[in-house]
């Protein structure tokens, strides 16, 4: 076990697990974020993707010994009431369903708009296909990117 | 149903408080088949309440709902039917998940659960009576209290009016009173033209959690003192275990004990990574002989043979006899995972003389009764409390998961959460079944159908969940839709089925049969008009004059994409329909083939549908959407294979999803109906894969008749 310390969400969390967990397990499981969600545990579905230092990162296989001192947010802290425009418009657009990928999707978007403030359909198709969706709500997904990012869907 | 019987409506509940508490017993779950119910199904055996609704002195309003929300929208459509009818805001209405326990159900009262796309067409008319039974007593509270006749009141929402005097009281002034009162046999519902809640947008009640990270899904489930369990499992078709050297796993620091279960091992600690490091320590020997020659392809040596022999007859209708004209195929669809996205998960917590379960459960039914047969404890001593779920598609009607964590939790005497490793959710599921049929189609010297012979090989889901209900070696989920409801006018028609039960688990798999069924009636019936040839979309018109619902689709279907202009350049279209769940849909898809590079692309999927009356269109479209996309994934990516008894896909990189990249535009149009309400968590599926590879035929003039489709076959 060794004393490690990041930054969650703007507070200091040090925490005391063995260094290869990864952050997924360290947030859900020792500082009790479970909006930050398990899909596959080898980067392959994004549901887990939190921001370090603003980018977007998969923390089901990030060590958290990698990521010691840096600035983590996750669903939690993407906003101080659920009101980020994504949000705003993930709720104007019904985007969930069953809502398990859905913090990842959002993270994602995110990441994207802060980097790409009006995204392209293409900009978005690679930036979210890392994201599975198993409801299908994709179309949705695209659809409330452009709308926080104040454009008309433009996709066909 | 509209047979729900009145021992089964509404009474006062004896559930305790103040208030008007009205509690119902809902019909039992049909599971993922309503049409077996009826012979799987125990009879009504008294009032077991188990979902409510109250009113509280206060104002409150509260429906425990019944059925668990995987996505398909029901913690909304549900209690819009009980808002509409007792007449009140919507936004005032708190939704709950009815816990399951003894003192709302009964065990004898049979099974509960959510699947067959069948929670709105089950309940509807029964939440409609019950808001109309609190409603009807409000107003006869009301004019007691104001010493007038009931008929002279009527309600505003949330209010009781008397207008001949301006008299008004809001439902919590008189829900103690009316909770007083008899519950009304025959309560007067709303004409639906009257409808203001029903066939509305409500928005639903739980995006706002969904967009936060607050709504709790079975896998975020803390329980104090819990302990995370990761299980260490042979292949899905089985093995057991030899030896264990738990040695290294012990030595993980946070590793508390290694629990042998059934049909694993598992390896319990204070968090999931020192579980998972402890489980990847464990150095097991595996008796695998039952199983080491089970492979897919022996398996297709197995369907192989079953395709020559005669089967058992499944359905026939008049004489089929062979024209001048034959078109004959034979289709084959693989073994299929569901892969929710939130993986297998239980929390359990067993003690002595009590047993509590944290699930996220579409078989509530199904869990308590693995939970009683593993602790021996009777049906009062435990409890089922049913989280959100990360997805369903029928994987959680199962209760394997359940298993792990009541046998894990009694072995250790502690609370315990098992979570499943992606790995094993995909090589341990309860797989659709593969499928392979053989068809004949005669066809008459206009060139329609005059004989339809169907032979089916397929392993049976239904021997394992309702054995009773497989008759004379039928199962019927098989031949779904081709039996007496085949949708065509075929005048004679012979349907066989060979049931194929290999080492690969079956299971319920979103839309069931119809998943592997429609897709060959709807590429069979695409080859029967390529021969004339006829419009395929013209060529089914003809062919569904008695089917007017389903003809009503089509012909959305078609003018909405555009059918009778081309299709852009470059592009070509197909049409598939589908019928079940006591819904109809036409799905027209647009495609391009790169045929050099073998690339598929679908642009866009024009979907029409007819559900009945609609409770929520915005949860109808976007049920489509979803169920496209499910049966498209399955389509162009979804195939389980097996070697040496072993499931050989893993995690996503193996057994692939569709991505945003891949997403057609879906447009989604509802056919206005004051029809019975059908089911649109399934029905929305099976149409996609053969409006997929009908239009792949438009585009090359290639049938396609294996899926998934691979790009070895669009290649020229």
């Amino acid at each position: 076990m060794t004393a490690i310390t990041v930054t969650v969400n703007g507070t200091p969390r040090t925490v005391s697990v063995s260094p290869d967990t990864p952050l997924l397990w360290v947030l859900r499981d020792t500082l009790g974020l479970t909006g930050t969600k398990f899909g596959c545990g080898v980067a392959q579905c994004g549901a887990c993707t939190v921001h370090v230092d603003g980018a977007p990162r998969r923390s089901c296989t990030t060590p958290v010994s990698a990521v010691a001192g840096r600035q983590i947010t996750t669903i939690e802290g993407l906003s101080a009431n659920g009101d980020h425009p994504l949000q705003r418009a993930w709720i104007a657009e019904e985007v969930p369903q069953c809502g398990y990928c859905q913090s990842g999707q959002l993270m994602t978007a995110a990441a994207l708009l802060a980097k790409r403030p009006h995204p392209t359909d293409d900009e978005i198709d690679t930036a979210m296909s890392g994201t599975i969706c198993r409801c299908g709500t994709y179309q949705r997904v695209r659809r409330a990117i452009h709308v926080a990012a104040g454009q008309e869907a433009s996709h066909e | 149903m509209s047979d729900v019987s009145r021992r089964e409506f509404v009474s006062r509940g004896a559930v305790g408080g103040a208030g008007l508490l009205l509690a119902f017993t809902l019909p039992p779950a049909r599971g993922p088949l309503a049409k077996f119910a009826a012979l799987a199904g125990p009879g009504a055996a008294g009032l077991s309440p188990n979902a409510w609704l109250r009113l509280d002195a206060d104002g409150g309003i509260t429906v425990r709902i019944d059925s668990c929300e995987m996505g398909q929208g029901v913690q909304t459509s549900l209690p819009m039917i009980l808002a509409e009818e007792l007449d009140v805001d919507f936004a005032k209405i708190r939704c709950e998940f009815a816990t399951m326990e003894a003192a709302y159900v009964s065990p004898k009262k049979g099974r509960r659960g959510t699947g067959g796309s069948n929670s709105i067409r089950s309940q509807f008319d029964l939440l409609r009576r019950t808001g109309a039974a609190g409603r009807a007593m409000l107003i006869t509270a009301a004019a007691q209290r104001w010493g007038v006749a009931a008929d002279e009141c009527r309600t505003e929402p949330g209010v009781v009016v008397h207008p001949a005097s301006g008299r008004r009281a809001t439902y919590g002034e008189l829900a103690d009173a009316a909770g007083a009162l008899p519950v009304p046999e025959n309560p007067v519902l709303k004409d639906p033209k009257d409808f203001r809640i029903i066939g509305t947008r409500v928005p639903r009640l739980d995006t706002k959690l969904k967009v936060t990270g607050q709504a709790q899904f079975g896998i975020d489930v803390r329980v104090p003192g819990m302990l995370t369990a990761v299980v260490a499992r042979c292949a899905a078709c089985g093995g057991a275990v030899k030896s264990v050297d738990d040695a290294a796993a012990k030595k993980i620091p946070g590793v508390r004990a290694v629990v042998p279960i059934d049909g694993g091992v598992a390896v319990v600690a204070d968090s999931l990574w020192p579980a998972k490091k402890g489980r990847d320590a464990l150095v097991i020997e595996w008796d695998e002989r039952a199983i080491k020659d089970v492979n897919s392809e022996s398996i297709a040596r197995s369907i192989h043979d079953a395709a020559a022999s005669a089967g058992v007859v499944a359905h026939a209708v008049g004489y089929p006899a062979a024209t001048p004209t034959m078109v004959e195929a034979t289709y084959s669809l693989p073994y299929l995972a569901h892969a929710t996205m939130e993986p297998m998960n239980c929390t359990a917590f067993v003690t002595a003389d009590r047993c509590e379960i944290w699930a996220p459960t579409q078989g509530q039914s199904n869990a308590q009764a693995t939970a009683m047969r593993l602790t021996g404890l009777p049906a009062e001593k435990i409890t089922i409390h049913t989280t959100y779920l990360g997805g369903g598609f029928g994987r959680r009607s199962e209760a394997d998961f359940v298993a792990d964590a009541v046998q894990i939790s009694r072995a250790v005497g502690a609370p315990v959460q098992v979570v499943w490793m992606r790995e094993d959710d995909i090589r341990n599921d309860f797989y659709r079944p593969t499928h392979h049929h053989t068809i004949k189609v005669a066809l008459d010297e206009r060139g329609y159908p005059s004989s339809w012979t169907h032979h089916v090989v397929a392993p049976s889901v239904l021997a394992r969940w309702f054995p009773q209900a497989v008759r004379n070696g039928v199962d019927g989920d098989a031949v779904s839709g081709l039996d007496d409801e085949f949708r065509y006018a075929v005048p004679n028609r012979r349907v066989t089925y060979a049931m194929l039960n290999v080492a690969v688990p079956v299971g319920w798999w979103r839309s069931v049969g119809e998943s592997a069924t429609t897709f060959v009636i709807e590429s069979m019936i695409d080859e029967a008009a390529a021969r004339h040839p006829y419009d395929p979309v013209e060529y089914r018109r003809q062919l569904l004059t008695a089917n007017p619902r389903l003809l009503g689709v089509l012909n959305l279907a078609a003018e909405k994409a555009g059918w009778s202009t081309p299709a852009p350049a470059g592009r070509a279209r197909g049409v598939a329909l589908g019928t079940g769940f006591g819904s109809y849909v036409a799905q027209i898809a647009e495609v391009s083939v790169d045929r050099a590079k073998g690339d598929l692309r679908v642009h866009k999927v024009v979907c029409a549908v007819d559900c009945g009356q609609v409770v929520n269109p915005a949860i109808v479209e976007a049920q489509m959407e979803s169920a496209i996309v499910y049966g498209l994934t399955a389509a162009l990516k979804g195939e389980i294979t097996v070697a040496g008894g072993k499931v050989q896909q893993s995690n996503f990189h193996d057994y692939q999803m569709l991505r945003m990249r891949e997403m057609p535009v879906v447009e989604t149009y509802i056919v206005p109906s004051r029809e019975r309400p059908g089911g649109i968590g399934e029905p929305g599926t099976p149409p996609i894969a053969p409006a997929v590879a009908n239009a792949i035929f438009a585009a090359t003039g290639k049938r396609l008749r294996k899926l998934p489709i691979r790009a070895a076959d669009l290649k020229a």
